[in-house]
C-alpha cells in the first residue's frame, strides 16, 4: 500500500531551483530513509509533504503529492488538516520555550480543542512512555521544556508530535544533536512506530539508514538519483553516484 | 609616536565620557537641591495630596494631585488607545504584511517619530480639539482625551518598533513547530510568538509610556490646562510637564513657587526612571 506518492515535484526558493521533478511512493507502515549530501534539498523534500515549505517567503511548489490518493496542493485540501495527519520532527529541537514539559505534549491537543483533564493527562503520559521520556521527566511536568536537555528536548518534540496522531510523521535529521545513547532510543523508538506510523527520515548517517529504514532513496543536487528496497541500495545500488555517496567517497 | 597619538585619543574619549556623566551628576544635584528647599517650608504630605494648586495666591497652595491626576489620566488614555493598536501593528508588520507593505508601514511609522511634538500639538488643536467639542458637546474641546489621542500617537512608533523587533527575533523554528502540529496561523501568532516575544513587548509598551508621561508641548497645548482635579476623561487637565513649561518663566527665582515646580520635576524623573528600569528589565530578561 502506498501512503503517500509524489509526482513531478518541484520546489523552488525564489529563483533557486531546489527539488527537480521527483517522482517516489512511500508505502505505508514502512520505513524510508533519506540520505544525500548536505544542501541537496532533502530538508526541502519533507517539508513539501506536509505543506511547510510553502510558509518560507517566495517558496513556490509544482506537481503532485497525493497523500490516500488525494492531491495535498489541489485547492480543496486545507493545509492545516494536512499538518495534523502528517507530523514533523525537526533536526534542532524546539520545544516551546514558555510552556512546561505537559503543556508542551498537551499543545497539539489543545489547538484541537480538546480541554477534559483527564484525556489530556493519559495522552501525555502515554506519549511520554513512547517516546522513552517519562521516567526522565514524570515527576517534574511542570518543569519548562527548555530546561531538559537537548537529547530529552528532542525526545519531548517527538512526544508533541506523537500526541496528535499523525498517520505519517516526518523526522529531519532527528539524531544529528544527540548522543550516541540518545540516538540509540530514538532509533529502537523508530521501530517500535512504523507499526502503526508511515515513516520518512532523513538523515545523514548510513548506518543509521541502514538500520531503521525499509526503503532509501539518494538525493543528489536537487534529483531523486535512486529509490529502492534498503538492502538493494547499500549492497548493490544500480547508479554509480549512489554507489559512491555510501561507500564514502564523496559528499 | 603612534603610541602617543593612541594614547592621546583614548584620553580624549575617557574625558568625554566623564564630562556627560558629570553634567547628569550637576543636573540631578541642582534638581534635587532647587527641588528639595520646598519641604523646609512645604510639608511633602501637603505637596503631594494636596487638591489645590495656586502657586501665586495668598497663601499660596502646592498640591500637586491635581498634576499627578491629569497626567495619569492623559497617559493612561493614551496607553488604551496606543497598545491594542500599536502592538497589532507590530504583529502585522511582523508575520503578515507582505514584503512591500511591510516596508513602506515602516518608514511611515518612522515619519511619524519623526513629526516634532508642537506640530502634533499644533494639528491636534486646529482638528482633534473642535472634533472633540462637537462630537461630545462640550464646552470646549481642550480636554484629557485630546490629549491622550495626540499622545498615542507619540507613544505608537516606540511600541510599534520596539514590539516589532521582539517578535522578530523569535526564532522561526518555534513558529514552524507550531505550523507543524497542525496551528492555524493565528494560533501561532497568539500562542508562540506573542508569548515568546512578551518581554519584548512589555518593553516596548513601557518605553512608550515612558515617552507620554514626558511628553510636555502636545499636551500643554490641547488639554486645556485647567489645574483640577479632573472627574471624566472630557474636562480639561493640567499635567505635570505642561505645570513647569508654562509657570517656569513667571515664577520668581527663589520663590516657594519655584522651588515647587523643581519638585514637581524631581517626582517625574523618579516616575521616568521607574518607567525605564522596567522597561530595561524586560528587555533584558532572558
Ligand atoms: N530558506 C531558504 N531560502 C533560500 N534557499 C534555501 C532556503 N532553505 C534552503 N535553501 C536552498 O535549497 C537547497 C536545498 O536545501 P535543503 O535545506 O533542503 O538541503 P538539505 O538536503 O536538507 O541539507 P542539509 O543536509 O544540510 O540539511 C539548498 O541549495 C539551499 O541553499
Ligand atoms: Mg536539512
Amino acid at each position: 500500500m502506498e501512503k503517500v506518492k509524489v509526482e513531478g515535484l518541484n520546489a523552488y526558493f525564489s529563483n533557486i531551483h531546489a527539488l527537480k521533478g521527483i517522482n517516489i511512493s512511500i508505502k505505508e507502515k514502512k520505513v524510508t530513509a533519506i540520505i544525500g549530501p548536505s544542501g541537496c534539498g532533502k530538508s526541502t523534500f519533507i517539508r513539501c509533504i506536509n505543506r511547510l515549505h510553502e510558509v518560507v517567503p517566495h517558496a513556490k511548489v509544482s506537481g503532485r503529492i497525493l497523500f490516500d490518493g488525494k492531491d495535498i496542493y489541489s485547492s480543496a485540501i486545507d493545509p492545516i488538516e494536512i499538518r495534523r495527519r502528517i507530523g514533523m520532527v525537526f533536526q534542532r529541537p524546539n520545544p516551546f520555550p514558555v510552556l512546561s514539559i505537559y503543556d508542551n505534549v498537551a499543545a497539539g491537543l489543545k489547538l484541537n480543542g480538546m480541554k477534559r483533564k483527564d484525556d489530556l493527562d493519559e495522552i501525555v503520559e502515554k506519549t511520554l512512555k513512547m517516546a522513552a521520556l517519562w521516567d526522565e521527566v514524570k515527576n517534574k511536568l511542570n518543569a519548562s521544556g527548555v530546561s531538559l536537555s537537548g537529547g530529552q528536548q528532542q525526545r519531548l518534540c517527538i512526544a508533541r508530535t506523537l500526541a496528535v496522531k499523525p498517520e505519517v510523521i516526518l523526522f529531519d535529521e532527528p539524531c544529528s544533536a544527540l548522543d550516541p545513547i540518545s540516538t540509540a532510543k530514538i532509533e529502537e523508538l523508530i521501530f517500535q512506530l512504523k507499526e502503526n506510523y508511515t515513516i520518512i527520515i532523513v538523515t545523514h548517517n548510513m548506518q543509521q539508514a541502514a538500520r531503521v529504514s525499509d526503503y532509501t532513496s539518494f538525493f543528489l543536487l536537487g534529483e531523486l538519483v535512486e529509490f529502492g528496497k534498503t538492502q538493494d541500495i547499500f549492497t548493490a545500488p544500480k547508479d554509480k553516484r549512489t554507489e559512491a555517496y555510501i561507500t564514502g567517497r564523496f559528499g | 609616536m603612534r603610541k602617543f597619538k593612541e594614547f592621546i585619543v583614548e584620553k580624549l574619549i575617557l574625558i568625554c565620557g566623564l564630562f556627560c556623566i558629570l553634567v547628569v551628576v550637576l543636573i540631578f544635584i541642582f534638581l534635587l537641591k532647587e527641588g528639595l528647599t520646598l519641604f523646609k517650608t512645604v510639608p511633602l504630605s501637603h505637596f503631594l495630596f494636596g487638591k489645590n494648586w495656586y502657586p501665586i495666591s495668598e497663601p499660596a497652595q502646592f498640591g500637586i494631585l491635581p498634576l499627578i491626576l491629569g497626567s495619569l489620566l492623559v497617559t493612561v488614555g493614551a496607553a488604551i488607545i496606543s497598545i491594542p493598536i500599536g502592538v497589532g501593528c507590530a504583529i502585522y508588520i511582523a508575520e503578515v504584511a507582505p514584503l512591500k507593505t511591510k516596508e513602506i508601514l515602516k518608514a511611515g511609522i518612522e515619519l511619524l517619530a519623526a513629526i516634532p511634538s508642537v506640530v502634533l500639538g499644533f494639528i491636534g488643536m486646529i482638528t482633534l480639539v473642535p472634533w472633540i467639542k462637537t462630537i461630545f458637546k462640550l464646552p470646549t474641546g481642550l480636554t484629557a482625551l485630546s490629549g491622550s489621542i495626540m499622545l498615542a500617537f507619540m507613544a505608537m512608533p516606540t511600541i510599534v518598533s520596539i514590539a516589532e523587533d521582539a517578535l522578530y527575533s523569535v526564532p522561526k523554528s518555534y513558529k514552524e513547530g507550531a505550523l507543524a502540529l497542525g496551528a492555524t496561523r493565528w494560533q501561532t501568532i497568539w500562542r508562540v510568538e506573542l508569548s515568546a516575544a512578551s518581554s519584548g513587548i512589555l518593553a516596548a509598551v513601557m518605553l512608550g509610556i515612558g515617552r507620554v508621561i514626558g511628553e510636555t508641548m502636545a499636551v500643554m497645548m490641547i488639554t486645556g490646562n485647567s489645574a483640577v482635579i479632573p472627574t471624566s476623561i472630557l474636562e480639561p487637565v493640567r499635567t505635570l510637564t505642561a505645570t513647569i513649561a508654562a509657570e517656569m518663566g513667571e515664577a520668581v527665582v527663589g520663590s516657594e513657587h519655584y522651588f515647587a515646580l523643581f519638585a514637581i520635576g524631581i517626582v517625574l524623573f523618579l516616575i521616568s526612571f521607574a518607567i525605564n528600569v522596567t522597561a530595561d528589565m524586560f528587555l533584558h530578561k532572558k
